[in-house]
């Protein structure tokens, strides 16, 4: 059974019923002290879901460094960071894992401090939930909102309000009810399709697990019977199909496949993919995995795919649905959140990773600036203003090479990006695609409505092939010109030389000409589609 | 296309999905991976992804395996028989110079044995073939500093971890890119819990270590733990008596550090059941990770993995 190089199938169906459960991932954030890791511990505790030796860590921790005088320190059982546990404060994501009868679930703690929103910015990206604590004594704070309005540009759909330490109002109704109205006010720009607001006293479970007594006047759920059943839709399945290839899979010569990670829709053998930014349509030829052959995989699925024709793809290059294709574009209009404290430099050449692409570039400007109060857009202070640490703002980018995207808000994963420093290396900013431009949108436009309709055309970029199919149809249209010049001239002369050099003039002349012509047109047909392909953010807020 | 087609994916569908992505992000960015293998039921399941990550190619890394010569016969046994069939590739590295000054656990206490034929070797095994990124089997539920980790962390020349300056992490963006020397720890098994990979051990029938079910075997109580009598090294004690009990070993590591739980689980159900009522954590059978509260920050700055 063993092949030299390929890898052994299983012979088998070994798959066995095991209990499958929903999942959820969520966020919690807040401001320094909002007691944060103080719920996630709580919560785990009163579910029955702390193992009894780490309680007994957390009983001894608890009078080392515990912040609670005699009572359990419910946030040492979470904050695992040493400088952690000494300054009580979180500066990492911990994520942490637990599961119900319901539900499984998976946690980013994220630090409160402003210092550290790069790591809250982290856990939210991944998140389909935030939950947002608030001191009842404070109400809705700057880093709140700040926290609030970067979940929300990093996708985050739904959220919960934990409006904590309502001991320390004397569980007041009409505190929680002014808070509950000012998260309304701000947030109403910020399109969460869900927001609950619950009051709750973390430290001593109150609405955690268990309903609050003293807070009877709250009619909702606590908030894990509310995380239990919130309904998160996950919009990549019904989203088209997109597959960024992430390697080209080659044991021998007879195979050959495109391994990726399916994050749009779905796919099965017999589609019609179109491969970009090359430009051209095939068809699937199967869906392989190690279990067998699949007739569909999903978005949220690793597979190897294998085509019909022998086409060059490479890491980097995107499968998608031609009925609604991904952009293609060397111009980036996005948001930027700035992650390090040197500051954005303008001109100055980063890396641009999107999807399994990673191309230099650079930021041509900065164009407006967020406002984290609202998460709107406001206008720059200064000429040539660019993004300091944590600083939010919209930007244009000139990418060194073409890339393959979507609109964040239609696609995460093929909307988001991250610019690497090429000396450092390090992750200086995470970008959001709002819309993407190619200096030849006219062109690839043309090309793409010939494409749907023919094969086999030499595998070349989109503007070469453009350009040189322009230069062929001129050319050949102007055989046919000439021929007829020449025809006309010598029936008025009978001078065959006067003819063939009048003819000869006018080829050449007329061939720029035409070439010329031709071009303008394409790109005032670019002109005519950009109002409809590059949707912007503006209006939406975020 | 039909949408009642789709089929809904699980949780541990999702979960063998993103380990395979991150997998295959690091063999198409770094030059010289290797993976991590210490034969437990952790490295068990990464091998296992690596397999289905890169079919019907093999995966293009071989293993390491960190032999600290003192693991548990039956492991190395397990070790070499899962290689074969496989047909992957398989490096194994102790630290000459531990040999040479003959580091035992039992003489040299459980820290400096762990210092010098785990975290010093694994360092000398990496520079040796010169590897950049290497895959490990940790999970962010086993301890709290692990649940910091990134999946690609980050270490300097030195091996050095710093959790304070770690890269954010974005979707399924992994910044790979590193200096001369530098290198990557990679933890495909990040977002796993334990419960998970006995799940999927059972789903998919992997193999595992025969030591993972209970069976009766030799022990010796010393300080409250139950140690396996695994070979003639282990000297007893004054007052030490050999006991054959139904045990079995709810992690693997070095037999002298490795405590065994009395248990009937001698089924995977059995077990999966077992560590469904279980009130402990699962590393509380490590002797190494009670050497003080931040016992595994301190070890993983130090290079431990």
């Amino acid at each position: 059974m063993h092949g030299a190089s390929a890898n052994t199938p299983r012979e088998a169906p070994p798959h066995r019923p095991v209990a499958d459960k929903p999942l959820l991932r969520f966020i919690t954030c807040g401001s320094v002290d909002d007691g944060k890791s103080t719920l996630i511990g709580r919560m785990l505790y009163d579910a029955g879901l702390a193992q009894d030796d780490l309680l007994e860590a957390l009983e001894r921790d608890s009078k080392k460094h515990g912040t609670q005088g005699d009572d359990l320190d419910f946030a040492l059982l979470v904050d695992g960071l040493a400088a952690e546990r000494e300054q009580g404060i979180t500066i990492d994501v911990a994520y942490r894992y637990f599961a119900t009868e319901k539900r499984k679930f998976i946690v980013a703690d994220t630090p409160g401090h402003e210092q550290y929103t790069r790591n809250m910015a982290t856990g939210a990206s991944t998140a389909e939930l935030a939950v947002l604590l608030v001191d009842a004594r404070k109400g809705i704070l700057p880093q709140t909102q700040r926290h609030s309005v970067i979940v929300s540009m990093l996708g985050v759909r739904h959220v919960v309000v934990a409006v904590n330490k309502m001991d320390l109002v004397d569980y007041s109704e009409d505190v929680f009810r002014k808070i509950e109205k000012d998260f309304a006010e701000f947030a109403k720009h910020l399109r969460f399709l869900s927001t609950y607001v619950v009051p709750l006293v973390a430290k001593d479970g109150d609405n955690l697990v268990k309903s609050g007594a003293k807070m009877e006047w709250h009619k909702g759920p606590p908030l894990l019977a509310y995380l239990e059943n919130v309904a998160v839709e996950d919009a990549s399945i019904v989203a088209p199909f997109r597959y960024p290839v992430q390697w080209v899979n080659r044991p021998s010569h007879d195979f050959r496949g495109f391994s990726g990670f399916v994050c749009g829709g779905n796919v099965r053998p017999g589609d019609v993919v179109r491969i970009l930014p090359l430009g051209r349509d095939t068809q699937v030829a199967r869906v392989v995995t190690y279990d067998g052959d699949l007739d569909s995989a999903v978005s949220g699925q690793s597979v190897t795919l294998t085509l019909t024709e022998e086409i060059d793809i490479s890491r980097g290059d995107l499968l998608c649905s031609p009925v609604s294709p991904a952009k293609v574009g060397d111009r980036l209009k996005a948001k930027l959140l700035w992650l390090v404290r040197e500051p954005l430099a303008l001109e100055k050449s980063y890396l641009l990773k999107i999807g399994t692409k990673t191309t230099p570039a650079i930021v041509k400007a900065v164009t407006a600036r967020i406002e984290i109060e609202t998460g709107l857009a406001a206008p720059l202070r200064e000429e040539g203003e660019t993004l300091a640490f944590n600083a939010i703002g919209e930007a244009d980018l000139a990418l060194d090479s073409v890339v393959v995207c979507d609109p964040y808000v239609e696609n995460r994963e093929t909307g988001g990006f991250i610019l690497i420093d090429r000396i450092t290396n390090e992750t200086v900013a995470v970008g959001m695609v709002e819309s993407a431009q190619s200096p030849e949108r006219g062109a690839t436009a043309l090309l793409e409505a010939s494409y749907s309709s023919m094969e086999g055309l030499p595998t070349l970029p989109p503007s070469m092939l453009s350009r040189r199919r322009a230069l062929a149809k001129a050319a050949s249209w102007r055989v046919v010109g000439s021929a007829l010049t020449f025809l006309i001239v010598y029936g008025f002369t009978r001078d065959a030389g006067l003819s063939l050099s009048i003819a000869a003039v006018e080829a050449v002349v007329k061939l720029g000409a035409y070439f010329a012509h031709e071009r303008i047109w394409a790109r005032s047909e670019q002109g005519a589609s950009d109002g409809e392909n590059t949707p912007s953010l503006h209006d939406a807020g975020l | 296309m039909n949408a009642l087609a789709i089929r809904k994916l699980g949780h541990l569908d999702r979960l063998e999905a993103e380990s395979i992505h991150i997998m295959r992000e690091v063999v198409a960015e770094c030059e010289r991976p290797v993976m991590l293998y210490s034969i437990g039921k952790d490295s068990a399941v990464m091998l296992h992804l690596a397999m289905k990550a890169f079919y019907p190619s093999k995966p293009p890394f071989p293993l390491l395996h960190v032999d600290t010569t003192w693991k548990f016969r039956e492991m190395i046994e397990f070790r070499d028989r899962r290689a074969k069939e496989l047909g992957v590739d398989l490096l194994v590295y102790s630290n000459p110079h531990g040999i040479e000054m003959g580091i035992s656990p039992f003489v040299h206490g459980s820290k400096l044995h762990t210092e010098i034929m785990k975290t010093e070797a694994l360092k000398q095994a990496l520079d040796k073939w010169r590897f950049d990124a290497a895959f490990g089997g940790a999970r962010r539920d086993e301890e709290k500093s692990r649940a910091k980790e990134r999946v690609l962390s980050f270490r300097t020349a030195q091996h050095r971890w710093d959790p304070k300056n770690q890269r954010p992490e974005f979707w399924r963006l992994y910044n790979a890119r590193k200096g001369p020397g530098e290198s990557l720890r990679v933890f495909p098994l990040s977002n796993w819990t334990e419960a998970d990979v006995w799940d999927y051990i059972a789903r998919e029938n992997i193999p595992v270590v025969p030591l993972y079910f209970a069976k009766e075997r030799p022990v010796v109580r010393r300080e409250g733990t139950l140690i396996m009598v695994d070979d003639e090294r282990m000297k007893l004690l004054p007052g030490e008596a050999i006991e054959q009990k139904m045990v079995r070993f709810r992690t693997l590591g070095c037999y002298p550090l490795t405590g065994a739980i009395e248990s009937e689980a001698a089924s995977l159900d059995a077990i999966i059941d077992e560590m469904r009522h279980s009130r402990s954590s699962e590393r509380q059978g490590r002797l190494i990770d009670h050497d003080g509260s931040t016992s595994m920050e301190q070890k993983k700055q130090e290079g431990y993995f």
